[in-house]
């Protein structure tokens, strides 16, 4: 039902469409109007007031966000009325708010800092409100939440509700004892949390931020006893540029790694290695859970679901504990880097696994905590050490004086730095699957995934739930039982919409044999780690990177990787064979769902 | 000024007599009725109660919703503990009158919280309610659903969203309750006193109840009557009232000021008595305070003020914050922390809190803080 409206911004002539906002309307006119508990992920909340503008004839000001357009307004967004209304709104907010902007780690990247500023706010105008017997809360390995930054907009707790059905962060109290709580206002780590840090690239000021391990690396870096490596994950290198200046989309990689060699990595390694690797161990697990589950007519678990996402993991323990079966037991490729690096990567290099010091460069909160669980010490040691957002990484590249633009462009070093177009796009929500499917179809069929030029479009995209079909014809003598198989994937990324699969799962009514599920909207390129803002705009851009730099590899399957090859020769024999069971695999516990 | 007694006038005939009367009527032609009343909203908004069912009546749904708010929390009103108490018949015939007329299946009657001692009473009248439409063939059912004790329920969409189990924090409007209320159905919610003065002008004539009051307020309505007075309680009295009528009959002779309107309303001084009318422009929530000499009108606001940062939802930033200014604002304004001059810049914020906050609440809260601090300047400062 599309009718056309007219309405005038500011005596300029707008077109919109029947239920849109004002905002929206304004917006496609880019007429600015400044927001605040606004997010384009989130519902309308109409909670802050600083978008107000001035609507003929009414005497009070509307939210633009929450006020839907009707044919013939006249708007105004800069009369005084709207002006001096904002200014004030935005004063009080300041008054609110622990304006210690210099010691804050979103100094210079905060929503409130900017409205202050374009409102010219005397931060003298009203009496502070800030209660000094504030506690921090740093229970978690992934988020720390400092109360005296809220601003109240709400857009975490939406963000917990309405994207990851997961509603860790609630609205405790009224009026002037309002704030965001966790329930019963427990400590972060002791509530149902799955660390995805979704509250964090949606929180407009310091108030949600990742717990930050970049003096911990400092150190390490700065230890001539430890032998520091880093991975990077996949879609860090189409997000970091935009922690220095560049557009949304900009492929970084070859600076990336120029950057950390100059910071005083020792080695600069890809976690795409390792995906390439969990896509050797996920394939096969898959192939022979479908031959036990058709041959040995074995009551298995499907579909399989993936596991590299940590925040999702956390969300089935909690929520779907007794469906812990469906879950791939492969590490994600953190981990399995982690693993690798203080056994193999340790023994080829001669250095004593206990001077290896693993940092993982990731878009994620999750995957902090993730390192530190206590399943993930299976060479010995704690596999990684400490995992960096790219946001952390941003800060360092900046704190260390790097001109990023400005970087010659480097490359990884080798012995896990080699990675096929397949480990790349891990980056985009439907990324895994893809590459599962190139791999394993040929290991089945010894033929090319029947999908234009390797692509598997129909797993690729921001829709909510994507779904493929793929029909096993001539197999392998080895997988003849597979012939005439029409075997049906879906992708899925969100907590919102993983619950729909795993409704699915337990009504009995899933048809698939295969999932991959993300825990944040868009896959690891809209990742808690990622830089702030994110929405779907720069999601596409990210992800448009990631596929660009997987169509201009040559090597775009993971198993053709020569280092990937080279790694069962040498060290792990087969996938799922002993050592992979021993160090790239894992178990998963259920957890309470209160 | 003049007493009048419609409202708690004693049943005169069998039990829902009159229902069965009105229900034999056109809807179209209750709803004209209203209308030309000039009935408001007895709850403190004023809205015109027959343009309310109105916009009801014209949505289609399946399902409509027809909601008693009977969440009185305004300090200083008492007046629908009363009526519930005394003649709760009669809010039950307003009820399922405005059900007939918007064609609401399902009633609720939402009921503060402290008021749970007269759940018993009610369910009795309302299972005798029942029975009634049952005869009628009329199909509507209502239950009590009780508060839990937030100020703000009382605003309409923030007492729907705690029907629904949500906090209770008012919406965005549009869409208005009429559109889309009640779990996303079409809702009316009228206050306890509009429905039993809407059952009144439906059963005595809109011409005969038009003959109350002025031509900017019709009818007669309850004052909840309180503070240094020789006759608190509730009053019913004719609208169009000054306020130096009002307190020639309630003052004790020593009378400074009062407030009428409730917290949310006007503070009327001394030198304004003769010229102020009650309710002016819209009716009042009918919560009318007297203070005498001996009243600090700093204490005064202090506990209003107190009241509002502890009662705003908290959800809008002018609401939550702007409350918190105006109560830390005065306390510094009067030990000195804060210049004079302090008090014209928090009546500046009360101007912003009045355009830019998201519902009633908000809005209002500037009233009286500009009252207050306007005629008795100098006891906010020495």
């Amino acid at each position: 039902m599309k009718e056309n409206i007219i309405l005038y911004i500011d005596n300029q002539e707008v077109k919109a469409d029947k239920g849109q906002t004002i905002l929206e309307a304004a917006r496609n006119a880019k007429i600015y109007i400044p927001t605040l508990c606004h997010h384009e992920d989130l519902c309308i909340a109409g909670n802050c007031r600083v978008c107000v503008v001035e609507i003929e004839g009414k005497n009070k000001l509307e939210a633009s966000c929450a006020t839907p357009v009707e044919n013939n307004m006249r708007i105004s967004t800069l009369s005084p009325k709207v002006r001096n209304a904002r200014k004030d709104i935005v004063s009080m907010l300041v008054s609110e708010h622990n304006t210690q902007c210099t010691t804050c780690y979103r100094n210079t990247n905060c929503e409130l800092q900017d409205l202050a500023f374009e409102y010219n706010v005397d931060n003298n105008v009203y009496i502070s409100l800030v209660d000094h017997k504030y506690h921090i809360d740093k229970s978690s390995w992934s988020i720390e939440k400092d109360p005296s930054k809220c601003v109240r907009c709400q857009r975490c707790v939406r963000t917990c509700s309405e994207l990851q059905h997961v509603n860790a962060l609630t609205v405790a109290h009224k009026g002037e004892h309002m704030e965001i709580q966790t329930f019963m206002d427990l400590p972060l780590n002791e509530v149902v949390c799955t660390n995805c840090g979704q509250c964090v690239i949606h929180c407009p000021t310091g108030a949600l931020t990742e717990r930050r391990y970049y003096d911990e690396v400092w150190e390490a870096l700065g230890d001539p006893e430890k032998h520091v490596v880093i991975n990077t994950a996949p879609s860090v290198r189409v997000a970091l540029g935009e922690t220095q200046g560049m557009p949304a989309g900009t492929l970084v990689t070859g600076k990336m790694v120029a950057a950390l060699k100059k910071m005083g990595f020792n080695s600069v390694l890809d976690t795409d290695f390792t995906a390439d690797l969990t896509i050797m161990e996920e394939g096969t697990e898959l192939l022979m859970r479908l031959k036990k589950a058709l041959v040995d007519k074995e009551n298995v678990a499907l579909p399989m679901i993936t596991s590299c996402s940590p925040g999702w993991v956390k969300y089935i323990e909690h929520m779907y504990s007794d469906k812990l079966a469906h879950l791939s037991s492969c590490k994600s490729p953190q981990q399995m880097f982690g693993a690798m690096a203080k056994t193999y990567y340790a023994a080829k290099i001669g250095v004593d696994p206990k001077d290896i010091y693993v940092v993982a460069g990731m878009p994620c909160a999750a995957k902090k905590y993730e390192a530190n669980r206590v399943e993930m010490k299976s060479s010995g040691f704690q596999d990684v050490d400490a995992g960096l957002t790219t946001r952390e990484l941003g800060h360092m590249i900046k704190s260390a004086g790097i001109d990023f633009k400005e970087l010659e462009d480097g490359q990884f070093d080798s012995l896990m730095g080699v990675s096929s177009g397949a480990g790349d796009i891990f980056a985009a929500t439907g990324g895994v699957m893809e590459a599962a499917l190139r791999t394993a179809y040929e290991i089945v069929t010894g033929r090319e995934v029947p999908f234009k030029n390797l692509n598997i479009l129909p797993v690729r995209g921001l829709e909510s739930i994507k779904e493929t079909s793929i029909k096993f014809e001539n197999c392998l003598p080895e997988w003849s039982f597979l012939n005439g198989v029409e075997a049906k994937f879906a992708v899925t990324h969100g907590l919102k919409n993983a619950k729909v699969i795993m409704d699915m799962i337990v009504a009995g009514e899933c048809p698939y044999i295969f999932v991959e599920i993300m825990a944040c909207p868009g896959g690891c390129i809209g990742g808690g780690g990622q830089p702030i803002p994110t929405n779907n705009e720069i999601r596409k851009k990210r992800m448009e990177a990631i596929y660009r730099e997987d169509a201009g590899k040559k090597l775009r399957k993971s198993h053709e990787n020569p280092e990937i090859i080279q790694i069962y020769n040498d060290f792990l024999g087969k996938p799922l064979g002993e050592l992979s069971h021993k160090l790239l695999h894992t178990k998963y516990r259920p957890r309470n769902r209160y | 000024m003049k007493k009048v007694d419609i409202i708690f006038s004693e049943y005169t005939c069998e039990p829902y007599a009159v229902f069965k009367k009105i229900m034999k009527r056109e809807k179209l032609e209750i709803i004209q009725e209203l209308i030309q009343s000039g009935l408001r909203g007895r709850g403190g908004a004023g809205f015109p109660t027959g343009l309310k069912w109105k916009a009801a009546n014209l949505t289609e749904s399946d399902q409509k919703y027809f909601i008693c708010n009977a969440d009185e929390g305004e300090p200083g009103t008492f007046k629908d503990r009363e009526i519930l108490t005394k003649v709760p018949r009669k809010v039950f015939i307003g009820m399922g009158v405005g059900a007939y007329v918007t064609g609401a299946s399902k009633g609720i009657l939402y009921l503060r919280g402290e008021y749970k001692f007269m759940v018993a009473e009610l369910n009795k009248e309302i299972e005798l309610f029942h029975k009634i439409c049952k005869e009628l063939n009329f199909d509507f059912q209502v239950e009590i659903f009780l508060g839990s004790g937030a100020y703000v329920c009382g605003e309409e969409t923030a007492l729907i969203e705690s029907i629904e189990g949500q906090r209770g924090e008012p919406r965005n409007k549009p869409p208005y309750p009429t559109q889309a209320g009640l779990f996303g159905k079409p809702t009316i919610v009228n206050n306890v006193e509009t429905l039993v003065s809407a059952m009144m002008v439906c059963n005595m004539g809109a011409e005969e109840y038009q003959k109350l009051g002025t031509s900017d307020q019709r009818g007669s309505k309850l004052f909840s009557v309180s503070g240094d007075t020789s006759k608190p309680g509730v009053h019913e009295l004719e609208l169009g009232l000054n306020v130096a009528d009002f307190v020639e009959e309630y003052g004790d002779g020593d009378t400074k000021a009062v407030q009428v309107g409730g917290v949310a309303g006007f503070c009327v001084p001394r030198k304004d008595f003769e010229k102020a009318i009650i309710g002016q422009g819209s009716t009042t929530g009918g919560s009318t305070m007297l203070f005498n000499s001996t009243r600090s009108m700093y204490r005064v606001l202090i506990n209003y003020l107190e009241f509002f940062a502890e009662e705003s939802c908290g959800q809008c930033t002018p609401c939550r914050i702007g409350t918190q200014q105006l109560l830390k604002g005065l306390k510094a304004v009067k030990n000195g922390t804060r210049p004079p001059e302090y008090l014209d810049q928090l009546i500046k914020l009360t101007n912003t809190m009045k355009i830019a906050s998201k519902c009633g609440l908000g809005q209002s809260v500037g009233n009286s803080f500009a009252s207050i601090v306007q005629n008795f300047r100098e006891e906010m400062i020495y």
